[in-house]
């Protein structure tokens, strides 16, 4: 695998670019936020790591999953029956990644092997997550229990341990250690999938996208390549799931439900198909959206999905390629110095591949 | 140059590199493709004509696997590929161009054909073909262009060259210069002959004079089954294959 690394090539800048602002969150967090904004940031970081997800299957898998919240709530789920039973995280954040990432491969297994079309995927995805959803609300019963863990139906699993110090089950990490593993492990799982899109497999991955015929005729099982990029999809969602946890101590039934399937589908939409900075900050203004609507006291006469609603038919009316390609373009127009010298390719690019 | 370690048997009548036996594609009640038996002999060229709808496309497909055959069987070098997979038929070294250019309209010229390219070879080597096919096509120039931005001939060239990169055996190409100017017939047509050194080829055209330029024997598709199988200069003169094309009688 090659990696270049051309400064000159505009989209080795914006990688840059967007590795300092990491960085810089990194670093500069726990000096700047409070301790309750530095629990929300954990809490979009979780958020903006399951849009990392979606962004990549769909945007660059081109599989429309509309249940990518079963992943995230299955690696949730597996992460506090894990610490529940074993006493220390490790083995359980592994665990989070691990049985979505198999299970995802089975379902993806019969969706690709079986040549479901895309709006059937789209179907039993959303039937899957909402399988979830009613079955674990089921669970009340003192009879369902993983070893010592009830699952505790619609109550949800509360008191679950957060991470501890890698062998030391006595030291948990306080909220500034959370925060610097659930930020480097966005940076990497970030910095990770740009390397995949550059590997053969990623490359194979997106040409799939833009023509799936092709791909078979050129002698690669399509098959296959989407059923692993699914299940890699599945893998990153998981682990969003289990920093989700991490903060919150608390997970119940209701991460499987509609509302945050559709909310994931959003983050991607309104930041961009094809890119995976712009989903990560659409995760973050709608979250922070959402959150401001619920202190607005005329929020009453309006309902919050409302709300939601009317920015998703505005963006797919006004901005269909959400936000990030957008910006990019405008900025291409409008900031002679970040113009490079085929402006019309680059910017052409842009919206195509939607590099950043 | 092209062939990369693979054998080359030699050039037989004997054994054809194609063959179909009774392949028969229904759609509903409408048969497509009916009970047709098929031979290409290895390193031959041939050309597939017949009107619209005769079952030409359809044929293509249920050689590649795109359309799953209502019955009857599919040989390549004597093995049954009836059942395989499109890219399973691919990995065997057989090549497709379709009729609307398939390529990757989002991805350029140089990813397009790198991803044929890295199939068969290792990463440097894979760049060191794409860098002798991009010249061979004549689309250096155009090596980092949008495909979807380009020329419908410029695509057409892209596919032949995303093909030539697979380093087929059998190539089928499905009106190859369809939506192509004259210059741009006359360079495919040098194309194909060359082709034809290393490959056998199966080509779907309309283009009269194209077909004169580069095919020995043409086989007359009508309503989904073989109506005569001769040289160009024979079916221009058969009476049967003019009344199929003016339409003056329905042939059986």
């Amino acid at each position: 695998m090659k990696i270049a690394l051309d400064l000159k090539s505009w989209n080795t800048r914006g990688l840059i670019f967007v590795g300092v602002l990491m960085l810089a969150l990194l670093f500069a967090g726990p000096q700047v936020f409070d301790l309750f904004v530095l629990l929300k940031v954990i809490l979009f970081v979780s958020t903006a790591m399951l849009a990392l997800s979606m962004a990549f299957i769909w945007g660059f898998g081109g599989i429309l999953c509309f249940g990518q919240s079963a992943f995230f709530g299955i690696g949730a789920y597996a992460y506090a029956i894990g610490v529940i039973n074993i006493g220390e995280s490790t083995v359980p954040i592994l665990l989070s990644v691990l049985v979505p990432a198999a299970f995802a491969m089975l379902l993806g297994y019969f969706m690709f092997y079986g040549r479901l079309s895309d709006i059937y995927l789209a179907v039993v995805t959303l039937a899957v997550t909402l399988i979830f959803y009613a079955f674990m609300r089921s669970t009340s019963g003192e009879e369902y229990r993983i070893g010592n863990a009830r699952l505790m139906g619609f109550n949800g699993i509360s008191s679950i341990p957060e991470f501890n110090w890698p062998g030391y089950p006595n030291s948990p990490l306080w909220p500034d250690d959370i925060f610097y593993v659930a930020t480097t492990l966005l940076i990497l799982v970030y910095f990770g999938l740009r390397i995949l899109l550059r590997s053969h497999f990623g490359r194979v991955v997106v040409a799939i996208k833009e023509n799936e015929t092709r791909a078979e005729y050129l002698g690669y099982d399509v098959r296959f390549y989407k059923t692993i990029a699914f299940s890699i999809g599945a893998g990153i969602a998981g682990l969003a799931g289990c920093l989700f946890v991490s903060f919150n101590n608390f997970i119940n039934p209701d991460v499987f439900a509609l509302g945050l399937a559709a909310q994931i589908i959003m983050w991607v939409l309104i930041g961009g198909v094809g890119t995976l900075v712009g989903p990560m900050l659409g995760s973050l203004g709608l979250q922070m959206l959402y959150n401001w609507l619920g202190t607005q006291s005329f929020v009453s006469f309006l309902n919050t999905y409302l709300v939601f609603g009317a920015i998703i038919i505005i963006f797919v009316l006004a901005v269909p390629q959400g936000l990030q390609p957008t910006a990019r373009l405008l900025a291409l127009r409008f900031l002679p110095f970040t113009r490079p010298p085929e402006e019309a390719d680059v910017a052409a690019r842009a919206k195509a591949a939607g590099d950043d | 140059m092209w062939r990369h370690g693979r054998k080359r048997p030699a050039m037989t009548e004997s054994r054809p590199i194609l063959e179909t036996r009774g392949l028969t594609m229904r759609f509903g009640g409408v048969v497509a493709v009916d009970n047709v038996d098929f031979s290409l002999a290895e390193g031959e060229l041939r050309c597939l004509i017949g009107p619209n709808g005769a079952g030409k496309t359809t044929f293509f497909r249920c050689l590649t696997h795109q359309y799953k055959a209502t019955s009857g069987q599919v040989f390549y070098r004597g093995d049954d590929i009836t059942g395989s997979h499109t890219h399973q038929i691919a990995r065997r070294g057989i090549g497709i161009k379709t009729q609307v250019p398939s390529v990757f309209d989002g991805l350029d010229v140089r990813e397009n054909i790198w991803l044929s390219a890295r199939r068969n070879h290792k990463d440097r080597e894979a760049n060191r073909v794409v860098d002798e096919i991009l010249e061979r096509i004549g689309l250096s120039h155009l090596a980092h262009k949008l495909v979807g931005q380009l020329a419908h001939g410029e695509r057409q060239g892209v596919e032949l060259g995303i093909v030539l990169t697979g380093d087929p055996e059998l190539i089928l190409l499905d009106e190859p210069t369809a939506g192509m100017t004259h210059e741009e017939v006359h360079r495919t047509t040098e194309m194909i002959r060359e082709i034809n050194r290393t490959a056998s080829l199966i080509v779907v055209e309309h283009d009269m004079q194209f077909i004169k330029a580069i095919a020995n024997k043409v086989t007359v598709f009508n309503q989904g089954s073989i109506l005569v199988e001769d040289t160009m200069e024979n079916v221009l003169k058969n009476q049967e294959v003019r009344d199929v094309y003016l339409g003056k009688r329905e042939v059986a």
